[in-house]
């Protein structure tokens, strides 16, 4: 049961002999086949551009194909499918298709919607398979009168014909159906065009043809040339640009090839706030901005606040929050060295992504950029499992170490120090590139939470000569306690212990005891001698350590004398598990973040696009003529009265050709609903004959 | 419910459409209507203009809906009064664990394991009345089916409000996340075949429609428990916009619909391999099922047509342009150009049958990948879901 409806196509058919070139030409446009074929086509064609993401940096496209493939692809556009001449070509046929299919059958649809087919024969119409006959006594007058009422409140328009005895009432109804095939395809053509107003073809073309140069340097906007910019004017564009608080802004970016060209507004738009909350649980809940508008025709700036899925609308330039990022903090800064004779902290101070410092320590410099820096970070509540509790970590800072040779480590530290089993770190986190993960040193916070006392004592460790003193100390000590007398022994005593503080300076305390024990097996496990001396060995390190210790006390102005508790023996515990990782650490400074000034960014986008008003207007033709497709159906009735010798006989049929089934269920219902108005009028009815298809 | 017999009226009925409805049509959408008012005034303070637009739109969708598909009346009442109930024994959110009934029936956890046990069974009891020629299954089956779509539509809305009871700024309606959306999915399909199961007066197609809810449920139960992804988080704030309102319950009737219309193209599959044997059993004849599957595509094309443009409309709010290509964009206009190719060869070329029933089934994993696949395996600015 072929549907095929009588169009064009068929109307095509019989002409075929006698076609010029052109209309072979527009015959295939609009043939259905072509427009099938595009539908597909194009469907696959986009899978494409979400494989493979677009409009990356060309760097990044570089490593992941390399030169071959990665010249293949530019050739071919992949990398802003949507916009190579290939995929809008495919476009471009299918709304030619979709016009010639429009602009050829909108004529026959139009004259169809008011075409009663009210030539139709008796002898036709019982070739219908909806089709059912009465006899009657009942006067045609009468009978025309209850078929028009029950036609009529079906819904069907009604066009009647006298064919000499006989009389037709042709019906129709929801001709509106052909109404939506061509709103339909109308708007199919209408969206493409306004797509295409809103597209980047022209800023394409410009660079093309060599008007407009790409820039790729990242440099001020006010020393990039007039053969970068595009002048304010009507053409559609959408870019971003970052204003920092305070700041303002009177272009925005417009992300074109490999880098971006400038595009002008005839306004100046000022950040004065930008605002981040946050939900118990972390997540961000509000990013907005407050911005002034100044331009010349303006009277009084405008300023109101935008928010994600809150944008402003001036004078046909949408401006929405899209981003947000570090408008230049000054953070104030106390470098700690962990190398070196000269040990005294100092301050620094510097404006993320503004300054770059020098910095001179143990003999090398080091360029320091600050990169990034945050107020909230939360982190999931460590421990309990399943639980959702979040914590703010509190201000974060990121920066990049890089020494002469142009190598860089990248940092992050936390400006407080962070709770890990009830007892408080610094947290800096160290990583030699962007693709690792960053890995935390863990620098015990003092009582006074600062990284001072820890300082101090790394600097006892770590200074010769003052680890020679402590060392004699506690060799003078340890000897005292075993009653050892002989004074001239204490330099050697105080160099093995010294050298186990080193090894365990290096290497770690599971170091230490490794070599301790094997010391104790060289000596056979029978000298007992032996063994007293490694463990005296190990007494006069830990004790060295421990005068180490009190000699950061009273480097910290602590009291070097005073009773030691089992704080100072956590602290203690914790400091050295942390010294050997200063060396995997790979800066020889650590920053501690003391204070900043918060100044953020915010990232606007701001769109200009003047077809948007078509592409809607398409939506509206759209979604209106799809609806009438699907759900107004085209039908038609119609019935034949006859007057003959004996009575009248009435001939009801009916067709429709997109929904065969329901159509077959509506006759039916009005097929009764006359044979009942038949019974009504006339008590008796002669010979009920039913025909009926399906 | 009963089936009436519209097509066999024995009378005409001379009224118009109107007339026509009967008291029971005017208190229930009265009723409903009353309690949109009062929601309007008494949630006002959360609501925005666009918000209370839509509160008002949805009670006119109800109504159309009900009083061209009776049985949603009936269903609407329970839900609403079930709904009603749990909220009024809902002051915070201990309650789901101290309230027998919430704890077992109808906060929203306990609601969402209960379809995840009716829509298996509803599957299971809709073949064994297929196979055994039972029409006794068949209805037990519908039963389920119902009360499995209740027990989504007072999963979600009590989730909605247990969302609030989290904390104010946290509330959202709960379509924001693949957990819910799957819930949504598994309910919009069931609804939608329901209401097809009205019209044509055949429940044998409740086990194939069954299939694809049932393993929508899979998902859902792996989800929930590998993922724990049944816990409320609060909205990004892409998210916070009245549009999610309409357009992802918009875009998940069509998803059912075309749901619907694979699983009818697997019937006919089945049934053309093995024609005599299923006909016996109570299948629906192929031009029934074929002319299903077409009424499915459409009604799918056409939501999927309002939800995608309803979701550029939101682009345009959200991101600055109604178009970015992103891929969840672009699988949109792929799945609706696969359907528009569909329909263009059935209505022109007049094709029907076995090649239409494997393109609606092909179809279904265009449909699933723009649904699903593309959170999965793509990144773009489509920021919800994520696995
Ligand atoms: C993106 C492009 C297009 C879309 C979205 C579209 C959409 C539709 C829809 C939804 C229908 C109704 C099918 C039904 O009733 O179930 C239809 C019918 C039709 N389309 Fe298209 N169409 C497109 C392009 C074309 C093109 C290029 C042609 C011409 C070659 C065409 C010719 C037709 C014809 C002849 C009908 C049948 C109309 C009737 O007699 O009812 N369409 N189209």
């Amino acid at each position: 049961m072929s549907t095929v409806p009588a169009n064009a196509e068929s109307i095509r058919a019989g002409r075929r002999s006698r076609r010029s070139t052109a209309s072979i030409l527009v015959g295939f446009l609009g043939s259905m086949n072509l427009a099938i074929t595009l539908l597909v086509v194009i469907a696959i064609a986009s899978v494409i551009g979400t494989v493979l993401q677009q409009n990356q940096p060309f760097q990044d496209y570089l490593i992941k194909f390399g030169p071959f493939w990665f010249n293949i692809f530019e050739r071919l556009s992949l990398y802003d499918v949507y916009a190579a001449p290939w995929y809008l070509l495919i476009l471009a046929f299918l709304v030619v298709s979709t016009s010639i299919c429009l602009a050829r059958n909108t004529p026959n649809m139009l004259k169809e919607m008011n075409r009663f087919r009210e030539h139709q024969q008796e002898r036709s119409l019982r070739a219908f398979s909806n089709h059912r006959e009465w006899q009657t006594d009942l006067p045609t007058e009468e009978v025309e009168a209850l078929a028009t009422r029950a036609l009529k409140r079906n819904g069907y328009r009604i066009r009647r014909k006298e064919h000499g005895d006989a009389l037709l009432l042709a019906g129709m109804t929801g001709s509106s159906n052909r109404i939506g095939y061509i709103l339909t395809h109308l708007s199919i053509v209408v969206i493409c065009v306004g797509g295409l107003i809103d597209g980047n073809l022209m800023l394409k073309f410009r660079e093309w043809s060599g008007d407009l140069v790409v820039e790729t340097r990242d440099i001020p906007v006010s020393r990039i040339g007039a053969e970068s910019r595009v002048s304010a004017g009507a053409a559609a564009f959408r870019g971003t640009v970052n204003i920092p608080e305070g700041g303002r802004a009177g272009v925005v970016f417009l992300p074109l090839r490999d880098g971006y060209v400038v595009q002008e507004l005839p306004f100046t738009i000022e950040l004065e706030e930008f605002r981040v909350e946050h939900h118990d649980t972390g997540e961000p809940r509000l990013f907005e901005s407050d911005v002034v508008i100044t331009a010349p025709e303006l009277e009084e700036p405008i300023r109101q606040t935008i928010a994600v899925n809150h944008p402003l609308i001036y004078n046909g330039y949408a401006i929405y929050q899209s981003g947000f990022g570090d408008g230049g903090s000054r953070l104030y800064m106390r470098a700690w060295p962990l190398a070196g004779d000269d040990r005294a902290a100092y301050e620094l101070e510097g404006r993320v992504l503004r300054d770059d410092l020098e910095l001179e320590v143990a003999g090398q410099s080091l360029r320091l950029e600050l990169t990034e820096f945050e107020t909230f970070n939360a982190r999931r509540v460590p421990g309990v499992p399943g639980s959702r509790e979040v914590e703010n970590l509190g201000p974060r800072f990121e920066y990049r170490l890089r020494a002469a040779d142009g190598t860089a480590r990248e940092f992050r530290n936390y400006m407080r120090p962070v709770t890990i089993d009830d007892r408080r770190y610094f947290l800096s986190g160290v990583r030699s590139s962007p693709a690792e993960e960053f890995r935390f040193l863990h620098l015990p916070a003092d009582a006074d939470d600062s990284p001072e006392l820890f300082m101090a004592f790394l600097d006892a460790l770590t200074s010769e000569e003052r680890l020679r003193e402590a060392s004699m100390r506690a060799a003078a000590d340890a000897m005292d306690d075993f009653g050892l007398t002989d004074r001239s022994l204490i330099p050697q005593v105080a160099a093995s212990g010294r050298e186990l503080v080193q090894r365990l300076l290096d290497e770690g305390f599971g170091s230490v005891m490794e070599h301790l024990r094997q010391r104790i097996a060289e000596a056979g496990g029978v000298d007992d001698s032996q063994e007293t001396l490694v463990m005296f060995s190990r007494m006069v390190m830990e004790r060295t350590l421990w005068e180490a210790y009190r000699d950061a006390l009273a480097a910290t102005g602590d009291d070097p004398q005073r009773e030691l508790g089992g704080s100072d023996q956590v602290f203690f515990q914790d400091a050295i598990s942390a010294m050997p990782a200063i060396k995997a650490y790979g800066a020889p400074v650590f920053l501690q973040l003391r204070d900043y000034d918060h100044r953020q960014a915010s990232g606007l986008q701001i769109a200009r696009a003047p077809g948007q008003n078509v592409v809607y207007l398409g939506f509206a033709l759209l979604v209106g003529g799809i609806f009438l497709l699907f759900y107004v159906s085209h039908r038609r009735m119609w019935c034949w009265i006859r007057r003959h010798d004996t009575g009248t006989m009435v001939l009801l049929a009916g067709t429709n050709q997109r929904d065969p089934l329901g159509f077959a269920g509506q006759y039916r219902a009005l097929a009764d609903e006359i044979d009942h108005r038949l019974q009504d009028a006339s008590a008796p009815v002669r010979g009920n004959n039913e025909v009926e298809g399906l | 419910m009963s089936t009436p017999q519209e097509t066999l009226a024995t009378r005409f009925d001379e009224r118009g459409f109107f007339r026509r409805l009967s008291w029971f049509d005017w208190s229930w959408a009265a009723a409903f209507l009353v309690g949109t008012v009062y929601a309007s005034v008494h949630f006002a303070q959360w609501m925005d203009g666009y918000e209370q637009a839509i509160l008002y739109l949805s009670w006119v969708m109800l109504v159309a809906v009900g009083w061209m598909w009776k049985p949603a009346r009936a269903f609407s009442i329970v839900v609403a009064l079930l709904t009603l109930f749990a909220v009024s024994r809902y002051p915070d959110l201990q309650a789901a664990q101290n309230d027998f009934f919430l704890n077992y029936l109808l906060s929203s956890q306990s609601a969402i394991m209960w379809i995840c046990a009716l829509f298996p069974a509803a599957m299971v009891v809709y073949f064994a009345g297929l196979i055994a020629n039972s029409p006794f299954m068949g209805k037990l089956g519908s039963a389920f089916t119902w009360a499995a779509s209740g027990a989504g539509f007072i999963g979600l809305l009590v989730r909605w409000w247990e969302s609030y009871l989290i904390s104010p700024d946290v509330g959202r309606i709960p379509v924001t996340n693949l957990y819910e959306v799957f819930v949504l999915f598994a309910m919009t399909t069931g609804l939608i075949y329901l209401y097809y199961e009205y019209r044509y007066r055949t429940r044998a197609l409740g086990g194939f429609v069954g299939i694809i809810i049932t393993a929508s449920i899979g998902f859902l139960l792996w989800y929930h428990f590998d993922r724990q992804a049944h816990e409320i988080d609060p909205l990004i704030p892409a998210l916070q916009s009245w549009w999610m309102k309409i357009h992802v319950p918009t875009n998940f009737v069509a998803y059912g619909a075309f749901a619907i219309s694979a699983m009818i193209g697997v019937a006919y599959l089945v049934q053309a391999r093995f024609s005599d044997a299923w006909k016996r059993r109570g299948l629906p004849s192929a031009e029934v099922m074929d002319d299903l599957m077409y009424k499915n595509v459409a009604l799918g094309f056409a939501f999927f047509t309002v939800a995608t443009i309803l979701g550029a409309f939101w682009a345009a709010d959200a991101w600055g342009g109604y178009w970015s290509w992103d891929p969840k964009e672009t699988w949109s206009l792929i799945t609706w150009l696969n359907y528009a190719a569909w329909l263009h060869l059935r209505f022109t070329k007049g094709w029907r049958g076995t090649p239409m029933a494997w393109w609606a089934v092909i179809g279904l994993f265009i449909v699933t990948f723009t649904f699903l696949g593309v959170n999965i395996f793509l990144s773009g600015l489509h920021s919800y879901g994520e696995l």
